[in-house]
């Protein structure tokens, strides 16, 4: 039988301990003519509709005084069902909850409604997915699947165990993470971390389908997500450092078969470029560029890897998401653009054919993968509502595009940088900074950011009721030496020899509230550690996020509260998962976070590296020398609420 | 620098990464018992006997349901390599060897994994922990015949003498060989102390491996 232990491990909560207040920047008033207001006060012209205006009165007085017009596109956005059925919560990938009973005022009183541990003890990455009355969580390799019964305070019903093949983890670079279950139709759908794709029965926990689409022998591994949409189940490969060729493939959710397959490298017919692709840019017009801009055949092992993150336009039928960084790291080795690594497709979800696409770097120099979030916004662009994509490339450039087109409206720096120079909206293009160029035979010192970004995969939120995107990210610098790397298949093909530290500050992570209309930060919190858990915005004007020291927060989403902490709570381990909220079946709200250190950050712990190796994990190792004595391994779901 | 898969971009399949898999979900709510299966009885064990019988095997039918939820993976010891094998002591405190071996560590992309000896991918390799022990002969075995949890092998990629000199630069990033045999400076770039300069790490050979998640 089994056993399920709960050990609420509880630091005692402590309210509004250690309040901050981190350079407030407050949005321009002169700039806000917004679609709300301007829709109010044009109802409000009309003197007759007394309604509407006490409705207007309220709803724009407190919030759309200041509110930027940005909203989440409405056809990937449906209303709030106090569910959470997939990582990003909806096709726009806005990780908001409008449910609103935990309010600014009473966050202080979340008390623990129940836990569950997971008894793994490897990096979880995974956000709790909540279907009805059933919660599903998915566990690191060896990626089983729990399901708790929510009216009956979390019991387990059942546990999927897929059996991957152990070799796996010696191939998954960062850490054996699994980053979550999509729900659809009756089905959960995962990955495995030796590639599998599986369909399981959401309620019975019996196998629908299975499907082996990567291949560990060749590097390839699975951690993403998939996502579900228009009867197709989207998910891509990892092992950027393993110099695999980076693909995406649709499944058919029905029986799991290969509906496309399209590949980030080589011809075009591979990459299902054809006669609907119009990029934006000149630099990424001609025939099989995926081939060209290669040394010959390095394509084959040049990576462009996809596993991060999805998202859909249901009114476009377009699918945007990144692709990861070209391999090796020692860029000398692959002369040239290397399309299509680095950049960010617009694919039609039927056929794959890809509409536009954006290089965020071209030759990239640092591993800075293109697979962060793009979240689905229409907001006013020179005053007209467009439909854009925002997101917080790792490189560090916040990046708002046309989703119609790939045009870049924006790219505006969201942390410190000193190895690029802005991003030349004319061309597209980001301007390098020469002289921290790696090269052979030498390192290069303070490079900004790292090799793990301004921002790695962990997912921002936004909150339509503030109008601002909340991003946990890195503030980071590195040395870099690069040497020729030899490619053996199955094994690493990185040459680049790395050592990580804090940035400027001293800090190392930040949770900033950007606001994307003016492209500026509004607030920002420093954090000790890097930033590795995704954000979640809720209705009641909250923001939280999880640190590598176990420390879960509530912050003020306002503007007006310049960050300040509301809450917070220290749990048995760090936390580098996605929180998510949602109603329960006694029709509160509740809150639930994994805790779980590990991923590239926290190896140091949940592999036991060891920190005399500075360039250990590929140098992370070094900048996370303490988290050993601040944290431990662990993996337990925790589920707060307010009291009854 | 000339290397021995310089411009070979075809992937090569490493044969042995993959493993035996097994079977999916299993019911929690329900106790589930292992159902009989019917031995085929002897005559003098029909009546009194057979019930006793049925009544012992259900008893083991319920033992067989126990599930150790918190196991300890099992270390991995088998070793190919026979111990006491001569090379041992000839490579191991050999300044030439365990330069070669440095120099086949950063080749054969072992540095990719295990990096300067802290590890990433794979485990550490200057502290005293040794999954599948820490004697050369275990080392040797460990590269050329592979372990299960993702050390692919290296029968047939790497000669037997390579092998042996990259077993011999691993033991010395725990600084055990003579301290005059030890390289004062690394071929990698900037980042790493001298082993020179290194404390020697005990040898613990055979540690219980490190739960890598939960299998049982």
């Amino acid at each position: 039988m089994i056993q399920i232990s709960l050990f609420p491990v509880l630091a005692p909560a402590r309210p509004l301990a250690a309040i901050r207040k981190a350079g407030v920047t407050n949005g321009r008033e002169t700039e806000g003519w917004t679609w709300m207001r301007h829709a109010c006060l044009r109802i409000l012209r009309k003197p007759s509709i007394a309604a509407f205006m006490l409705l207007c009165s309220a709803f724009a007085a407190p919030l759309a005084a200041q509110h930027n017009g940005a909203r989440p596109a409405a056809a990937a956005s449906p209303p709030e069902d106090g569910q959470w059925t997939m990582p990003s919560r909806d096709y726009a990938s806005t990780r908001y909850s409008g449910l609103n009973q935990i309010t600014r005022s009473n966050v202080r009183n979340l008390k623990l409604a129940f836990t569950f541990d997971t008894l793994n003890r490897k990096g979880h990455e995974a956000a709790p997915i909540v279907v009805g009355n059933m919660m599903y969580l998915t566990t690191p390799y060896p990626n089983h699947v729990w399901a708790l019964d929510l009216s009956k305070g979390g019991r387990a019903v059942w546990v999927f165990r897929p059996h991957p093949a152990p070799a796996s983890q010696g191939i998954a670079c960062c850490d054996v993470v699994n980053r979550g279950a999509m729900y659809a139709n009756g089905r959960l759908f995962f990955t495995t971390l030796d590639g599998e794709v599986f369909a399981i029965d959401a309620k019975s926990g019996h196998q629908v389908w299975r499907n082996k689409i990567g291949d560990i022998s060749k590097g390839e591994t699975i951690t993403m997500s998939p996502l579900v949409a228009e009867g197709k189940v989207l998910v891509g490969n990892s092992g950027g450092e393993m110099g695999v060729r980076g693909w995406l493939a649709a499944l058919d959710a029905g029986t799991g078969r290969l509906a496309w397959k399209a590949y980030s490298t080589g011809p075009d017919k591979d990459v299902l470029i054809g006669p609907s692709f119009k990029p934006y840019y000149a630099s990424d017009r001609g025939a099989d560029l995926g081939v060209h801009t290669w040394p010959a055949e390095a394509w084959k092992i040049g990576g462009g890897t996809v596993w991060g993150w999805i998202s859909y336009d249901p009114q476009l039928k377009m699918i945007y998401y990144g692709t990861g960084n070209p391999g090796p790291w020692n860029a000398q080795q692959r002369p040239g653009d290397n399309k299509w690594t680095t950049g960010v497709f617009a694919r039609d979800i039927a056929t794959g054919q890809a509409r536009w696409f954006y290089q965020s770097s071209p030759h990239d120099l640092f591993d800075h993968d293109d697979i962060n979030e793009q979240v689905l916004l229409d907001m006013p662009i020179h005053g007209r509502m467009t439909p854009v994509l925002v997101r917080p490339g790792r490189n560090g450039y916040m990046y708002v595009i046309d989703r119609r087109t790939g045009q870049v409206y924006s790219a505006e720096a969201y942390g410190f940088i000193n190895s690029m120079d802005g991003v030349d909206l004319a061309t597209g293009r980001v301007r390098m900074v020469k002289e921290k160029a790696p090269k052979e035979g030498r390192v290069i010192r303070n490079i900004c950011p790292t090799a793990s970004g301004v921002k790695d995969w962990n997912p921002s939120a936004f909150s339509p009721r503030t109008g601002l995107l909340y991003v946990p990210h890195e503030n980071m610098c590195m040395d870099e030496g690069v040497f020729e790397a030899n490619y053996i298949a199955g094994t690493p093909y990185v040459g680049a020899d790395v050592k990580m530290y804090a940035g400027p500050g001293g800090h190392r992570g930040v949770f900033t509230a950007w606001d994307p209309v003016r492209a500026k930060p509004v607030w920002e919190i420093k954090e000790s550690l890097p930033l590795w858990s995704g954000a979640l915005a809720t209705g009641g004007d909250v923001v939280f996020y999880g640190t590598m020291d176990g420390w879960f927060k509530a912050i003020d989403a306002s503007a007006a509260g310049g960050g300040r902490l509301l809450w917070q709570v220290r749990l048995d381990s760090g936390i580098i998962s996605q929180p998510v909220s949602y109603r329960g079946p006694d029709g509160r709200q509740y809150v639930a976070v994994v805790t779980g250190v590990g991923g590239w950050a926290g190896a140091i712990v949940s592999a036991q590296l060891d920190p005399r190796d500075p360039t250990a994990a590929l140098g992370m190792v070094n900048a996370m020398r303490d988290l050993p004595g601040r944290t431990k391994p662990g993996g337990t779901l925790y589920v707060f609420a307010l009291p009854k | 620098m000339s290397s021995p898969f310089r411009n070979s971009f075809l992937p090569r399949a490493l044969p042995s990464l993959h493993a035996g898999r097994g079977r999916g979900w299993v019911r929690l709510s329900k106790r589930r018992f292992a159902s009989l299966a019917h031995p085929p009885l002897a005559p003098p064990l029909q009546g009194g006997g057979f019930i006793a019988l049925a009544f012992l095997l259900a008893l083991a039918g319920c033992d067989r349901e126990q599930r150790d939820m918190n196991g300890q993976p099992k270390a991995e010891t088998a070793a190919f390599v026979p111990r006491g094998d001569p090379r041992s002591a000839e490579y191991e405190n050999n300044a030439f060897h365990i330069a070669q071996g440095q120099k086949w560590f950063g080749w054969f992309n072992c540095s990719g994994c295990h990096f300067h000896g802290g590890g990433g991918m794979g485990p550490p390799l200057m502290d005293d922990q040794w999954r599948y022990g820490g004697r050369m002969e275990d080392i040797v075995a460990s590269i050329l015949y592979g372990r299960p949890n993702g050390m692919p092998d290296w029968r047939n990629k790497i000669t037997e003498q390579q092998a042996w000199e990259l077993a011999a630069y691993v033991k010395s990033l725990s600084a055990h060989p003579r301290q005059d045999a030890l390289s004062a400076r690394a071929d990698e770039m900037s980042n790493t102390e001298p082993q020179t300069l290194q404390e020697r790490q005990k040898v613990v050979p055979e540690t219980k491996a490190q739960p890598s998640g939960e299998e049982n």
